[in-house]
């Protein structure tokens, strides 16, 4: 699927826009790992929780738990919500 | 003596690191950075034993937790293959690292080992110069040491610490760490075991002395020049400690009154044991964690802590109302040792001259967190 890089991940991808595939949305973190090393764990701990300032939303929809299944056809928008000083 | 060598400042904020390099005399100061500009950099050090290894400890307002390494004294970066990180429990309710705060090169007998600590409280192991860490079981599943570890919901501005990883410099498997707070602690087994050594250590009032939970170490520094000798600065006062002895003394009540003997760096002289420094804060009430009275000054004591003398040439009379944090203040080891300290203003003073004299040599970078030093070989 689709993956849409944001600023804070660039330095991982160079590129805003990114391709992974997966059955499930921990599945296309992890194929998005495989591609550029170290990005899924500035997003997900080692306990397998998203990080506070992380959201993710596939196709438009929030997504809470990694489980979820993602579409090869559709798309992933990776958010960095701000916060702080 | 020593050789001489080329001293850099290696500058680690909460918006990015600088590097700082010396001329001979250490009055000019050539600046390189930002590196990871916007990166919260909680400590940046030197390998000492291939003398071009630098790890950062990074992370940013949204991102996980993660070391970068340069091979090249920070011409180039790479992060580690695999960051400290908390073994993942069954139950889904372990710990994840927030942070790494601390970072100590292993004994010299022992290249590419590294210890990191982190907040919430744990201890990480690296033997390959810091691409891979491992959690040390030891401490971060031992049911005791939990029980005495805080959570990211305490007082500790940021979260407890685990810091002041030491390495007996005669022996690779003593080494001491510090948690802030959860007291001071000791291993004899290269950190398979650790025991508290927190005798003689005063806690805040009403609380139990004998509970390693309620002692907030600060900082803890071993002497170089002897090893049996350790200096801590902590919430509750300066100390010394001569092993083989495990009782903790108090060594500031000979601070002034109006400053009193809490702050939180501490360091010490490379070839006397006798001298040490501190940078006291405001830890009055509400603890301000300003210069006391709007006044900064550095004191040092050249007898082992029975006595302390102010030194404040060159540092802002009045109205200055910065402090400094605990990896903040070092020391380098030339002939007239130089000491250099960050504020939370985002300053860097200097002194060639044990602190007699100081002069600031940068403003207005962020926030200070560490300030270490790095030697080499003059070019």
């Amino acid at each position: 699927m689709k993956v849409l890089i944001p600023s804070a991940l660039r330095s991982y991808t160079e590129s805003a826009h990114a391709e992974a595939e997966g059955a499930t949305l921990a599945e296309v973190v992890a194929a998005l790992d495989l591609q550029y090393p170290g990005i899924a764990f500035r997003m997900i701990d080692e306990q397998g929780r998203i990080r506070r300032h992380i959201r993710f939303f596939v196709d438009g929809q929030q997504v809470r738990d990694l489980a979820q299944a993602a579409d090869a056809a559709g798309e992933l928008v990776i958010v960095q919500a701000l916060s702080g000083g | 003596m020593s050789s001489p060598s080329a001293v850099t400042l290696l500058v680690a904020t909460r918006k990015g690191a600088w590097l700082y390099h010396g001329d001979a005399e250490r009055t000019t100061w050539r600046v390189d950075g930002p590196h990871f500009l916007g990166h919260i950099i909680s400590h940046l050090v030197l390998d000492p034993r291939d003398g071009s290894t630098l790890l950062a400890a990074a992370k940013t307002g949204h991102l996980g937790p993660t070391i970068f390494r340069s091979t090249d004294f920070g011409r180039t970066w790479t992060e580690a293959a695999r960051p400290p990180a908390f073994a993942k429990a069954e139950s889904g309710a372990g710990r994840s690292v927030d942070h790494t705060f601390w970072l100590t090169p292993g004994h010299a007998s022992q290249p590419g080992v590294w210890y990191a600590g982190t907040s919430p409280q744990g201890l990480f192991r690296s033997e390959d110069g810091g691409a891979n860490w491992a959690p040390c079981s030891s401490i971060n599943d031992d049911a005791q040491y939990l029980k005495w570890m805080g959570t990211a919901q305490d007082g500790t501005p940021d979260g407890p610490k685990l810091h002041s990883i030491i390495i007996d410099p005669r022996d690779p498997a003593h080494m001491y760490m510090a948690m802030s707070g959860g007291g001071v602690h000791e291993s004899f087994d290269a950190g398979r075991s650790f025991a508290p050594l927190i005798d003689g250590l005063e806690v805040v009032e009403g609380f139990d002395v004998a509970e390693p939970t309620f002692h907030d170490p600060h900082c803890i520094r071993l002497c170089p020049a002897n090893p049996d000798r350790l200096y801590q600065q902590n919430h509750c006062g300066i100390y010394r400690l001569d092993r083989p002895a495990t009782r903790w003394r108090r060594i500031g009540g000979g601070m002034p009154a109006e400053v009193g003997d809490i702050g939180f760096p501490m360091v010490v002289h490379p070839r006397d044991p006798d001298t040490a420094w501190v940078f006291p804060m405001d830890g009055t009430a509400v603890w301000p964690r300003t210069s006391p009275g709007g006044r900064p000054a550095v004191f040092v004591t050249r007898d082992g802590g029975e006595r302390w003398q102010r030194q404040h040439a060159g540092l802002p009379a009045e109205q200055a109302w910065w402090t400094v944090k605990r990896q903040a203040m070092t020391a380098d080891t030339q002939p007239s040792v130089g000491l250099y300290f960050g504020t939370t203003s985002g300053e860097l003073w200097a002194s060639s001259d044990e602190g007699a004299h100081w002069q600031c040599i940068a403003r207005y970078l962020p926030d200070i967190y560490a300030v270490e030093v790095a030697e080499r070989p003059a070019a």
